[in-house]
């Protein structure tokens, strides 16, 4: 019996389409085989100078060009890509006529400086303020410019391009917003307001100014040598986390629609949740309370119990208090189970795509329910002896996988976590 | 809960809290007696030729009592923080741990403003000569401010108000200018009516005293320059002034509310959006109209709050649009507040929700003959949203009875 509703009488959300882009490549397969090889994406950065940078390397996505060159630019263009990708799997509407709407997490938009330097070299003076960078902006010499950098740019013009319906929505809950990108789409399904949804993340913020804003905050890893063993999720000498870019697409649909238009289907958005804290602007609660409620939210979103979680995609940072706090809350809400469920953290690989990271590690989560196989944690050579995690460590692990719980939390007090799990039986 | 569903087993969602920091002043009674003398704060001189329309300025130490706390933000932030307290305090919430625990955030919101001085630092070293490759990564490692990063960060007003307010429900930050407004009413109302959520804080705020922001429009020619004037009056000199302000509303299904005794000012009835892809002229108005039939049915003494910005072509075919709906009478929140930008749709919000609890739209303030008198008070107002380059939204706010 496949009862197109869930436990809690609403529609049940599946996964039709997905499409990927990380440091390791385009695309799910190649994606995919790279991952579970333990590959790593990270490699020293060569697309501005890093003389002067405490950090040098992230997982720059340097295999697709625009031009001219902007990080909103290279966000879209990923999002666009990913976004064919999914589309084409799911085989859902016609070309440009997406049937439902766009929700997506893009980093927050602004004016860059190599559009800045131009502004200042056309001033040409030596000597000059603010005042003469605003006087010759005007005139419609950067017009282009006004349209790059507005904050809905990159949604209008996925929306354009694919035909989305209504207003799309560009989101920020910072390290979250992958997952709530997800989420929104998952709420309009159950609500009965469309039957499809396009979910997008994307971000392509590798920039000097971004590198040295996390840099600032001494949040980044600075093990530059070799930039492959930077990213370590859950060990002792975890220093930080490592910028990458990426971006993930999702076509979520009902179940109902779905199987009505015979869609193969991939997973299933059991469940969703969130919880702010307001704590603090970068730091958790230190009783973990938040987080803690996020998890159980999720599961009773879910209709699960914790017993019945079989793989956790770690948000797994490799920052000295992240990972700490992961496992404590894990085990608030898992007991004992927290130390036997397998955990991996995407992170060491593709490293932290920010933005996009929810919806990047919700695909993989899908893909490890498909394959039956849980992707290494690269890196983890010594264990942090507090984290008592089963991490899988460097090797990928065949696993029965039923149902993960996949978490991001972010700067902002911003916590959400999903429930992942194969088509209804 | 069955008791307050309608018939399309939709919860009635209350206007129950507003919060209002504008170039006009602060709270209700002070915005509603400027509206009433037709009063417009702008500055023609500090930003000259640009025209803003300043924060009066407020106490923020009333809202935001840490003064460490006030240090991490930006005055975008400050401004919306302060904003969203008095909403609270309007709500009746305000310290009432219960409810602040489970409100569902979602705020529009835009980034915070630059240091000019370490970007002018940069830009005139390299005018002289400056060229060595990791010359701006050693500046920005030495000039920024470690914590301007959080100050500028778009989901950071919201957690910055979940911080001061003590607010642990969820968080959500829209971004997309104009349309973001109306987007984050819209979600917050479709979680209430389903029954997702019972209560939610909305909206937004602005720093339209910003010169990093002024560069970014003058990219596209919207600013008004040299001389003020009213929106509708200002075709043959196009343009926007930005304006400073915070507008937060607290909705709240009815079942909610009444539990708790809190009266509401009006409810939000409906809230529609779009994209149009404004190739054509028309385009934008066919979209408005869209909208407008989208709306439930109007029947009462209806009125119109827009907030038409001033930049062409769009004020121009909104305006097509509402002489297609000439019977009701129009107002324009940017002659008076100035354009607020992702603020525009909650400020528009909570205008005509205290029209509406007022019993009395405010007068018009226009040279145009665009707006005119009401007489008696509206039970109906159509709130709407059309971005300077993207982005429509509309919302139908209705006295509750």
């Amino acid at each position: 019996m496949t009862a197109p509703r869930d436990k809690l009488g609403r529609p049940v959300v599946v996964v039709t389409g997905m499409g990927i882009m990380t440091s390791l490549g385009a695309g799910k397969a190649d994606n995919w085989s790279k991952l579970v090889a333990g590959e790593s994406g990270i490699r020293t950065i060569t697309r501005f100078p890093i003389d002067g940078l405490k950090t040098t390397m992230a997982g720059t996505v340097d295999f697709v060009s625009v031009d001219p060159f902007s990080s909103t630019g290279l966000s879209e263009r990923m999002a666009e890509l990913v976004t064919q990708e999914a589309l084409e799997q799911a085989g859902i509407g016609a070309k440009a006529d997406f049937p439902g709407p766009l929700f997506l997490a893009v980093a927050p938009v602004e004016v860059e400086w190599p559009q800045r330097r131009e502004l200042g070299r056309a001033v040409g003076a030596q000597d000059f303020t603010y005042d003469d960078l605003l006087r010759i902006s005007g005139g419609g010499k950067y017009s282009a410019y006004h349209h790059r950098f507005m904050f809905g740019s990159v949604a209008a013009y996925l929306a354009e391009t694919f035909g989305t319906k209504g207003s799309p929505i560009s989101l920020s809950t910072a390290c979250a917003s992958g997952a709530t990108s997800i989420q929104l789409g998952v709420e309009a399904i159950r609500r009965g307001e469309t039957d499809a949804a396009l979910c997008v993340a994307t971000d392509g913020t590798v920039n000097p100014e971004a590198l040295v804003r996390f840099s600032l905050l001494s949040a980044l890893s600075t093990q530059n040598d070799p930039p492959q063993a930077a990213s370590r999720p859950f060990s002792k000498n975890r220093d930080g986390f490592v910028m990458a870019e990426g971006a993930g697409a999702l076509v979520l649909e009902s179940y109902e629609a779905a199987t009505a238009r015979g869609a193969k289907i991939l997973g299933v958005i059991a469940g969703c949740g969130e919880l702010t804290d307001s704590f603090h602007r970068t730091r958790s609660s230190p009783d973990g309370k938040p987080i803690i409620g996020c998890m159980n939210k999720t599961l009773a979103d879910a209709g699960m119990t914790p017993d019945q979680i079989d793989h956790i995609n770690a948000h797994g940072t490799a920052t000295p208090e992240n990972d700490k706090m992961e496992f404590n809350t894990t085990s608030a809400v898992f007991g004992d189970l927290a130390q036997k469920i397998p955990v991996t953290s995407n992170k060491s690989m593709v490293g932290h795509t920010i933005s996009a990271a929810g919806a990047v590690e919700a695909i993989f989560s899908l893909l490890t329910l498909e394959h039956q196989r849980i992707p290494p944690t690269i890196n983890y050579e010594t264990p942090d002896p507090t984290i008592l995690f089963d991490v899988v460590g460097n090797k990928a692990r065949d696993a029965r996988v039923t149902a993960v719980m996949s978490n991001s939390f972010g700067f902002g007090g911003q916590n959400a976590s999903l429930i992942l799990t194969r088509e209804p039986a | 809960m069955t008791d307050t569903v309608s018939k399309s087993g939709q919860t009635e969602v209350w206007i129950t809290g507003i919060g209002l920091a504008t170039s006009l002043g602060e709270g209700l009674d002070a915005s509603w007696a400027a509206l009433q003398e037709k009063r417009i704060n702008v500055d023609e001189k500090g930003f000259a030729p640009y025209i803003v329309h300043p924060l009066m300025p407020v106490s923020f130490d009333s809202q935001i009592p840490k003064k460490g706390d006030q240090r991490q933000m930006e005055a975008w932030q400050r401004i919306g923080t302060y904003a969203a307290g008095l909403a609270l305090d309007s709500a009746g919430i305000k310290g009432n741990k219960d409810i602040l625990s489970k409100i569902d955030m979602v705020v529009a919101a835009g980034g915070g403003e630059r240091d000019l001085n370490v970007d002018t630092g940069v830009l005139t070293a390299e005018a002289k000569g400056a060229n060595a490759p990791g010359f701006l990564n050693e500046r920005l490692m030495s000039d920024l401010r470690p914590t301007l990063f959080l100050a500028q960060l778009s989901n950071l007003l919201a957690g910055n108000i979940a911080i001061v307010h003590g607010i642990g429900g969820t968080s959500r930050t829209f971004m997309g200018e104009e349309v973001a407004g109306a987007d984050a009413a819209r979600i917050a109302l479709s979680r209430i009516a389903s029954g997702e959520s019972d209560i939610a804080l909305i909206g937004g705020s602005h720093n339209g005293e910003r010169k990093d922001l002024m560069v970014l429009y003058e990219f596209g020619d919207f600013n008004l320059k040299d001389k003020f004037a009213p929106v509708w009056a200002r075709k043959d000199h196009a343009g926007f002034a930005l304006g400073s302000a915070g507008a937060f509303l607290v909705l709240e299904s009815k079942a909610h509310a009444e539990s708790r005794g809190a009266k509401p000012f009006a409810k939000l009835s409906s809230v529609v959006a779009d994209l149009a892809r404004r190739k054509q002229p028309g385009d934008m108005a066919a979209t408005l109209e869209k909208l407008w039939a989208q709306l439930p049915r109007r029947e009462g003494k209806g009125a119109i709050i827009t907030g038409a910005t001033g930049a062409e072509p769009a004020t121009s075919e909104e305006r097509g649009f509402l002489k297609g709906h000439a019977e009701f009478p129009v107002r324009s929140t940017g002659t008076m507040f100035g354009h607020t930008m992702e603020t525009q749709f909650p400020l528009g919000l909570a205008l005509a929700a205290l029209s509406i609890s007022r019993g009395a739209l405010f007068p018009p303030n226009d040279s145009t003959g665009t707006e005119i008198e009401m007489q008696g008070a509206p039970t109906q107002i159509v709130v709407v949203g059309a971005g300077h380059w993207r982005g429509e939204g509309m919302a139908l706010v209705e006295a509750v009875g």
